[in-house]
């Protein structure tokens, strides 16, 4: 019987570390990390690709947002925006687009605006609500005129990861949603520096890392190849995060 | 006398059977995994450290997740494609099941199974090791059909629905998922809780394959034939 469980229970610790063996190989990782790819085509093909986020009432809010992630990005340069109450910091959107932009936030409030109170989620588990409110990504873009070759943008940050700044993007589909925006204002006041100011992003069907902060600059391409590592944002290129965070 | 051999599983229940048995394995150790992450539960549509946590998680070992060193994104990998394997062989399995008629004929809980006088029985004949009626030894007794029916139709489809209510995207997709379960954090707490319920069934489960003669029921869940005790 002793020796039927202890077989039983290192037969299971075996598995285990089985598990961690042939993730290394290529093929086993390259199918477990399918995965993705699955998720993203099933939800696709179960909503609509304008599909809302679940929004909430005022009461429905969290009494404290915690805030991740960088809390200050600390870089001479945004200390500069940051002391100047950012009236000298531009968003910049460019790449495939026809006319690129300089943007201030003046300018970004004279856009139609969209508030709502989403979930926000973390990778890790707990999620927060919260007010949101600026003007839909899919607007400024139309301004800019996207180019058809255009498959993805690219947000570029003033925090440092590494040295380099933080970046993620998304695809043509979330950048049009409705409920994607470049968010100005959180809980009907100015973004907070340990939230991200002067402006992020919300991509609301997508995981907190999705939801870059600090933005800088809005660059549609065509490929992800060739921007960081080429797998799309810094946690994708370093630490294998899923690009899709939808799920 | 030459023993009697019987034709227990058929092909379906023993593929699914061992498809669910890898993806369990594997879904509980990355999820494991996964919570050292964030091991706090809430209850509601919110929850974060500054919340009232309702349940403090331990952090657990090295020895209990996938993978053993702390890696949230390869758990989540790992978890995310399983959990495909489990959802939707479990579809599959329950559509050939009503059409083979495997869930009407060895799974329906009759009135006399849930009789407390037959329970009773039942239990006694458990604490005396004896798993099978000798009048029909093919048949579930009225615990193992208990146990089933809750884990196939209640327990697994609580955490593979739990788990879809934790996606933004599903959320969008399917915003009933939050109706039903009271929100977000609140799924998440309910799908700890059905996971629970599910590795305690795996470990009965094992404690009685090994009771009942392991030789004899493995083998009956490989090939499905299984020697009736003399």
């Amino acid at each position: 019987m002793i020796r039927r469980r202890t077989l039983l229970g290192s037969g299971a610790g075996l598995m285990l570390a089985g598990c961690d063996r042939v993730i290394q190989q290529p093929t086993v990782r390259s199918i477990v990390f399918k995965g993705e790819d699955m998720h993203r085509a099933l939800q696709r093909a179960l909503s609509d690709r304008d599909a809302l986020a679940p929004e909430f009432t005022p009461e429905q809010m969290s009494p404290r947002f915690r805030t991740n992630g960088t809390r200050d990005p600390g870089t001479p340069a945004y200390a500069a925006l940051r002391a100047g109450r950012f009236a000298d910091w531009r968003l910049t959107v460019d790449g495939l687009v026809a006319r690129p932009l300089s943007l201030s936030l003046a300018d970004l409030g004279r856009f139609p605006q969209r508030a709502q109170i989403t979930r926000h989620d973390c990778v890790e588990g707990w999620s927060a609500i919260g007010k949101w409110q600026g003007p839909p990504l899919g607007d400024v873009l139309k301004a800019a005129g996207l180019r058809d070759a255009a498959r993805y943008i690219v947000f570029r940050c003033a925090d440092l990861y590494g040295g380099a700044p933080y970046y993620e993007s998304i695809d043509l589909i979330d950048a049009f949603h409705p409920q994607t925006i470049l968010a100005w204002a959180m809980n009907d006041r100015f973004l907070d520096v340990g939230h991200g100011a002067p402006l992020r992003l919300r991509v609301e069907r997508q995981l907190g890392y999705k939801h870059a902060k600090y933005l800088m600059q809005v660059t549609a391409v065509a490929s992800l190849a060739g921007i960081g590592k080429g797998r799309g944002g810094y946690w994708e290129d370093n630490v294998d995060y899923d690009w899709w965070a939808g799920i | 006398m030459a023993a009697t051999m019987i034709h227990r599983h058929r092909l379906a229940t023993r593929v699914w059977h061992w498809l669910n048995a890898v993806a369990i394995f594997i879904l509980i150790g990355s999820g494991l995994g996964i919570s050292n992450a964030h091991p706090r539960l809430y209850w509601g549509r919110y929850g974060a450290n500054f919340d009232h946590a309702w349940a403090q998680l331990p952090r657990f070992p090295a020895w209990l997740t996938i993978p053993a060193s702390y890696n949230l994104a390869i758990s989540r990998r790992w978890h995310l494609f399983f959990a495909l394997v489990l959802g939707f062989s479990l579809l599959a399995y329950m559509i050939v099941s009503l059409l083979n008629r495997h869930f009407q004929r060895d799974l329906r809980v009759r009135r006399r199974d849930v009789g407390t006088a037959h329970l009773r029985a039942d239990v006694r004949a458990h604490l005396a090791l004896r798993f099978h009626d000798p009048e029909a030894p093919g048949e579930y007794n009225a615990l193992q059909k208990l146990s089933y029916v809750a884990v196939i139709f209640f327990a697994l489809p609580l955490v593979i629905f739990t788990g879809l209510a934790l996606s933004p995207g599903m959320d969008a997709a399917w915003p009933w998922l939050l109706d039903l379960f009271g929100g977000r954090q609140s799924a998440r707490s309910l799908h700890f809780v059905a996971m629970a319920v599910i590795a305690l069934f795996t470990i009965v489960h094992l404690a009685l394959v090994i009771l009942a003669g392991w030789r004899n029921e493995l083998r009956s869940m490989l090939t499905g034939w299984w020697r009736v005790p003399e």
